[in-house]
């Protein structure tokens, strides 16, 4: 009889039943509309189960007492929250998640085109720009790093800085920077078309790059990732394990661990952190003022980074000789290969001529190196 | 009649064709489905005609610079 007590239906509120509808709308927009379904379908099942009462998948013990929901000084206790602690709050998913990254990512494009990084580095604008904003919110410089980083568009180097500086938001800025990843196709086009004109858009690039030596892709992560961690120290764990990733990806002697890196081990690393980014987005962490401001600046991140990203491109297009589609600069933002993806279709639907993808790849993977360069300063500013 | 040679932009596998030689295609039409970089790329016909040259098929794997088919116009 006392079970029945412990029936979830006598437990639900109000607010868990907005996240299950919540859960719900990422599941039908990663299955139905088929919207970035690695990263949707994940976060939004992890979503409905932790918002049915009495789960327990994120209880963790304070002072000796259960509690339901994940507690950053306490001992984790129910699966998912053991999961963040080890797993995410100790640093490794993420770090390990650039591994995968870099196994899977052809730094060709980039190689061949060096001027894209400039685009990459441009577009981290918004970081710097809802840095400011939230510190004039009041958010502390801690608090202020962790929102920026989410205009970025990088998921791996947000959970990385947050957890750093400020634990205690690790759940919202982790759920908004894959949800804005995941929602990139939406969000871009209109600040993109905002600012160019449809014959902007139509402009052509030849879609053959310069061919690119093996030589220079080997030789191109063991230098980059010397430079960058030379300058930016605390971008270490990041970059080195991205440039690691890439090394036995174009190495060609280490092929099978390249292929672990980028399939089976980014699998197992990508299932279990979209459950822990969906378990994260209870009714109580994600239904309050600060978790949708920090929402709410996420975006005006991740739109500002667009936004310049795209201005930059233009400001080029009037010192070169050889004009750029400035879609292009909206790659510039980290969100590997989502922001590539809609410059190709955008470039498409524009100029069928078009083909922007391998010209959108450079400043996009530049954009990966930016965050997380981004994050290694704010590290070492006040880290 | 004037002609365009359609070229493959990046290497990849054909994934599925959607016209044959004798079609008639409008600017815009998806010719290919190409599979590169883990994505499905669409190849577009970049203008209105007959395509009179056409020897793709599933599968196949291409380069960059490969014919994907020959339109008139």
């Amino acid at each position: 009889m006392l079970g029945f007590f412990e029936v979830g239906f006598l437990n639900l509120t109000w607010g868990s039943i907005v996240m299950l509808i919540i859960g719900g709308v990422l599941l039908y927009l990663g299955i139905a509309k088929n919207m970035e379904p690695l990263l949707l379908v994940p976060i939004g099942f992890g979503v409905l189960l932790v918002n049915l009462p009495l789960g327990g998948l994120m209880e963790s013990i304070v002072n000796g007492q259960m509690v339901e929901s994940y507690a950053v000084g306490g001992e984790p206790a129910g699966i998912i929250s053991r999961i963040f602690r080890y797993g995410l709050a100790w640093e490794i998913i993420p770090c390990f998640i650039f591994l995968g990254l870099g196994a899977m990512t052809d730094f060709g494009p980039l190689i061949a085109n060096p001027k894209t990084l400039i685009l990459g580095a441009g577009a981290q604008f918004g970081v710097y720009f809802a840095f400011f904003v939230a510190l004039l919110l009041g958010f502390s410089i801690q608090e202020a790093c962790s929102i920026g980083i989410i205009g970025g568009a990088d998921g791996p180097t947000t959970i990385y800085l947050t957890n750093k500086l400020a634990p205690h938001f690790i759940g919202a800025t982790a759920v908004a920077a894959y949800t804005y990843m995941a929602l990139v196709p939406i969000i871009q086009p209109p600040v993109i078309k905002l600012l160019t004109t449809k014959k902007e858009r139509e402009i052509y690039m030849k879609p053959q790059l310069r061919p690119v030596s093996k030589l220079e892709k080997v030789l191109f992560p063991a230098i980059a990732a010397i430079i960058i961690i030379l300058l930016v120290p605390k971008s270490a764990p990041l970059i080195g394990m991205f440039m690691f990733g890439n090394l036995l990806f174009v190495s060609g002697v280490t092929d099978r661990l390249a292929d672990t890196a980028a399939n089976a081990f980014m699998n197992i690393l990508t299932i279990l952190l979209g459950l822990c980014v969906g378990c994260f987005m209870s009714a109580e962490n994600f239904l309050r003022v600060d978790s949708l401001m920090v929402f709410g600046l996420g975006i005006v991140a991740f739109a500002t980074s667009t936004a310049f990203g795209v201005s930059l491109a233009k400001l080029m297009n009037l010192v070169t000789k050889e004009k750029i589609n400035p879609m292009i600069g909206a790659a510039g933002v980290s969100a590997v290969p989502m922001a590539a993806r809609v410059v190709q279709r955008m470039g498409q639907q524009a100029n069928p001529k078009n083909f922007l993808l391998m010209h959108a790849m450079g400043p996009n993977i530049a954009g990966v190196i930016g965050t997380a360069t981004a994050a290694g300063i704010f590290l070492g500013m006040v880290g | 009649m004037a002609q365009e040679n359609v070229d493959f932009p990046i290497p990849g596998k054909v994934l599925s064709v959607n016209v044959s030689q004798g079609s008639e295609i409008k600017e815009g039409d998806v010719i290919c489905m190409l599979e590169s970089m883990k994505m499905e790329n669409p190849i577009l016909a970049p203008c209105s005609g007959t395509v009179t040259k056409m020897e793709l098929s599933s599968g196949k794997v291409v380069e960059a610079g490969a014919l994907v088919c020959i339109i008139e116009y």
